[in-house]
């Protein structure tokens, strides 16, 4: 793979080595040089354009109820909003924090259960044949099915929310893990074994690195699943949150607000990922930059 | 045997003994056979080299000699000591024998020089400063000065090889084993390498047993040539360079190795030719 | 051998493998532990947390037994297949062409794909009330959300599929002197075959969480139903039996939409392996 254009002309520091800002500055740099900043913007504005246009100016029937653009942002960035939420009330960060609370607790459990879990199922295979079969035989149920059943089985009404969005997020954290184990090239393995290394040393040193690029797409994927199970969650039981935003908005017709809640879920779930991926790109540096000195893609 | 260019004072250990080695895979009924009855010997302290058509079961031996794979009969023993044979089918892998990998094994997460100390401080031979210090050393020795802090994906495909190699000789292994390490590199590094290869070589007198399917490379490098048979694979022809050690590249034009290529050509090509009709893939 | 005989030899060594015990004895172990927890306030005179609730695998086989002979609850089942496959299909109709086109044309993707970035975070769920005011009917509602839980997958899937295909296909067909129609129908279509499979592999899993739980959310609910009119299928079922009371048969229809996802997911699977014989080869 040839090297893009202008590569030597990234910043070195004393060493001669390319620092991860300079790299990073470069690859905005040709972004903005790129015709993919005004594509964008065309497509956004084809987008809220035609919301704008559909509901507001020619005024299609279908779209009759729906609230509108303009009357979705004056409402959001109102001080006194009439439907009582927008981005200078309490409440509005209120809902925000508990469902990024809720998401932060079961994210974290299923990633602390999760990621020892799959890497122990990837590695060992004893281990797999005893475990697997109960872990493939509760993972088809969907999470909102369990809805009932942990109402039952817990108290309060947090507990459930928070379990749902475990669970979901644990067997997707789980499988990744695993799949990132068995996906480790088993000459790095055997290279190890040579070099002397014992069993356990092998799994911290090449099984655990090896299978983190898994591992973090395994935890995009399940941050993302952890959002879908505790929305609905949150619509069914439960208090405050972003879902249930979303569900008394409709019931109470409060319609443009079902939008700023759907937008706030958007922007929030968005961070979330990005984060995680950042974290990720930060720890396995040795990939980032074999990525990005290999060109864009 | 004498072989030329390794005098008995400086041999060290690290001698190979192949005897009658058999590799079946699968069932008796619905087996393939990829080793079929392999007796040879890999002097120590010189370099062997193994050529075969792809597929012909050299890497099986290999694996068998590093402790990957199991032998279904036959034995292999390292200096007096039994590696694996019968009661003992498979070799316990050990830093007497390291493996240079053909795709390369530099453990991508790790800079270039923790790939080098890795041997030494798993092996609790050393403490880590000591170990780096030797891994700067060696490095630095090998032409490989300055990289140390990269990762191998930073780095061509050529020096990575280089740096597995140091990397291998940290722990003094009795026996080097090369698995066709330079496949996949053009010939132009490949030739780079070969040098690299044989000044290491004269430094550390370790042996080596490499594998190739290129014959100029194998006359080049070796002290010892085993041309095998396509699968299931079998010494053909066994063949002493009497070329003189230290070589380099003007070896290639001399008579003398133009007329080991007039000798083993044709075995060569007969081997491969037959592996091609019977559809052999690469590994 | 033949074909029959060594099927017949690998399943015979399949159920008499270490594999196939080890992995039976832990569920053997699982339904002993839950059998056990649930019956704990009878056996030990307190109740284990959590287990202690849930009803016993006794009881829920015995209610499943009743429950496979009664018309209605497979009038549930069918009604939730039925959404399942309206949205799944309408997603892999809409997606797989979209996917393809934003794959081929640099513009097309450098306009839609932000726009579809930026609605993908948005949970299939949250759409829901939307959805109920845009539709005319709850059961329009109810396929598109549906439809948007595979959709994004879908596209996804195709657009990665798409771009991985190796650039010198294109060129080989080129130079052979293919046209551009040649080119889409013999190597792009073929290309995207696999990445298409697991998206719809995928995507179904997610269709049939989004069926249950908007079924849930339509039929019960806390904040109230949403009207009830297209109620039914195996999530209000599964409500249903809550708020009835009846908590062996919220097992039972947990247990029936892990064996229909399941088999959905297997079929699919199925399809796919058929439409990508080059695949199975070493």
């Amino acid at each position: 793979m040839t090297h893009p254009r202008g590569i030597a002309s990234i910043g070195r520091n004393a060493d001669g080595h390319v620092t991860t800002l300079a790299l990073t500055t470069h690859r905005v740099l040709r972004w903005l040089q790129s015709p993919r900043p005004y594509l964008m913007f065309i497509g956004f504005a084809l987008f809220l354009g035609f919301w704008y246009l559909a509901v507001e100016v020619w005024k299609l029937p279908r779209f009759a109820e729906m609230p509108g653009l303009t009357t979705v942002i004056s409402e959001w960035v109102s001080r006194a909003p009439t439907y009582g939420l927008s981005l200078f009330t309490e409440e509005y960060y209120l809902h925000i924090w508990v469902s990024t609370r809720r998401i932060a607790i079961a994210f974290f459990l299923a990633t602390a259960t999760g990621v020892p879990l799959g890497l122990f199922l990837g590695w060992s295979t004893r281990f797999r044949q005893y475990v697997f079969p109960v872990f493939e035989l509760l993972r088809p149920v969907p999470p909102l099915a369990w809805v009932p059943l942990a109402i039952v089985m817990f108290q309060g009404s947090e507990t459930p929310v928070i379990f749902l969005t475990f669970l979901a997020s644990f067997y997707a954290t789980a499988l990744n893990t695993m799949l990132g184990v068995e996906s480790i090239d088993v000459s790095y393995i055997r290279a190890a074994s040579c070099l002397g290394a014992k069993r356990w040393q092998v799994f911290r040193h090449i099984v655990v690195p090896g299978a983190l690029p898994f591992i973090f797409t395994g935890l995009q994927i399940s941050v993302g699943v952890a959002w879908f199970s505790l929305v609905a969650g949150e619509m069914v039981s439960g208090q405050y949150g972003l879902g249930y935003v979303i569900n008394t908005s409709y019931t109470m017709v409060r319609y443009p607000t079902i939008v700023i809640g759907m937008i706030t879920l958007g922007i929030v779930g968005y961070l979330t990922s990005a984060a995680i991926r950042l974290l990720g790109d930060y720890m396995m540096q040795w990939r980032t930059r074999e990525l990005a000195l290999g060109g864009d893609r | 045997m004498p072989i030329a260019g390794v005098s008995p004072q400086t041999a060290r250990t690290g001698g190979v003994r192949i005897v009658d080695a058999v590799k079946m895979y699968g069932s008796r009924e619905a087996g393939v056979l990829a080793v079929d009855h392999c007796t040879f010997d890999v002097p120590a302290g010189a370099i062997t080299v193994v050529v075969g058509p792809s597929g012909c079961g050299k890497t099986t031996l290999l694996n068998a000699i590093a402790g990957f794979h199991s032998l279904s009969s036959g034995s292999i023993h390292l200096d007096d000591e039994m590696l694996c044979g019968p009661g003992k089918p498979k070799a316990e892998p050990g830093p007497d024998r390291i493996v240079v990998f053909q795709n390369g094994a530099l453990f991508p997460w790790k800079t270039n020089i923790e790939n080098v100390a890795f041997g030494p401080i798993m092996q609790g031979l050393m403490g880590r400063s000591e170990a780096y210090e030797k891994a700067r050393a060696m490095m630095a020795d090998a032409g490989l000065r300055g990289i140390e802090n990269n990762y191998p994906g930073e780095i061509s495909s050529g020096v990575r090889r280089r740096v597995e190699i140091v990397r291998a000789l940290m722990t003094d292994p009795k026996i080097l084993l090369l698995d066709e390490p330079y496949r996949a590199l053009d010939s132009l590094t490949k030739s780079v390498m070969h040098e690299a290869l044989l000044e290491i070589f004269y430094k550390n007198r370790v042996t080596i047993f490499f594998i190739t399917h290129d014959l100029e490379e194998a006359i080049f490098l070796g002290h010892r040539v085993v041309i095998m048979t396509t699968r299931p694979c079998k010494p053909k022809k066994i063949l002493d360079i009497d070329i003189p050690h230290p070589r380099d590249y003007s070896v290639l034009t001399t008579k003398r190795f133009r007329e080991y290529m007039d000798e083993t050509a044709a075995a060569v090509h007969e081997e491969a030719t037959l592996a091609f009709a019977a559809g052999e893939r690469e590994r | 051998m033949t074909g029959l005989g060594r099927g017949l030899f690998r399943a015979a060594s399949f159920f008499t493998g270490e594999e196939f015990w080890r992995g039976a004895a832990a569920i053997a172990v699982f339904l002993l532990f839950w059998e056990v927890g649930s019956r704990s306030q009878m056996l030990f005179g307190f109740a284990f947390p959590w287990v202690g609730q849930v009803p016993a695998p006794s009881g829920v086989l015995k209610e499943m037994y009743r429950l496979i002979l009664e018309p209605s609850f497979w009038g549930s089942a069918y009604l939730s297949t039925m959404r399942v496959l309206e949205g799944f299909l309408a997603a892999m109709a809409i997606g797989i062409p979209l996917g393809l086109a934003m794959a081929v044309s640099r513009t097309f993707y450098g306009i839609s794909f932000p726009v579809f970035e930026v609605l993908r975070p948005i949970p299939p769920l949250a759409w829901v009330p939307a959805a109920i005011i845009f539709w005319p009917t709850q059961e329009m509602s109810i396929a598109f959300v549906t439809f948007l839980g595979a959709f994004f997958t879908i596209v996804i899937n195709v657009i990665g599929g798409a771009q991985s295909i190796d650039v010198r296909y294109f060129q080989a067909a080129r130079s052979m002197g293919s046209s551009t129609f040649d080119v889409f129908r013999r190597i792009i279509l073929p290309g995207v075959l696999p990445s298409i499979v697991v998206g719809a592999t995928v995507g179904i899993g997610i269709t049939w969480a989004v069926v249950v739980a908007a079924e849930m959310i339509s039929g019960g609910g806390s904040a109230g139903s949403m009207g009830g009119a297209a109620g039914g299928g195996l999530g209000f079922f599964i409500w249903n039996s809550y708020v009835g009371g009846s908590y062996t048969q919220i097992v039972v229809g947990m247990i029936s939409i892990g064996i229909a996802g399941y088999a959905s997911s297997a079929i699919l699977r199925k399809i796919g392996e058929w439409m990508t014989p080059w695949l199975a080869e070493g």
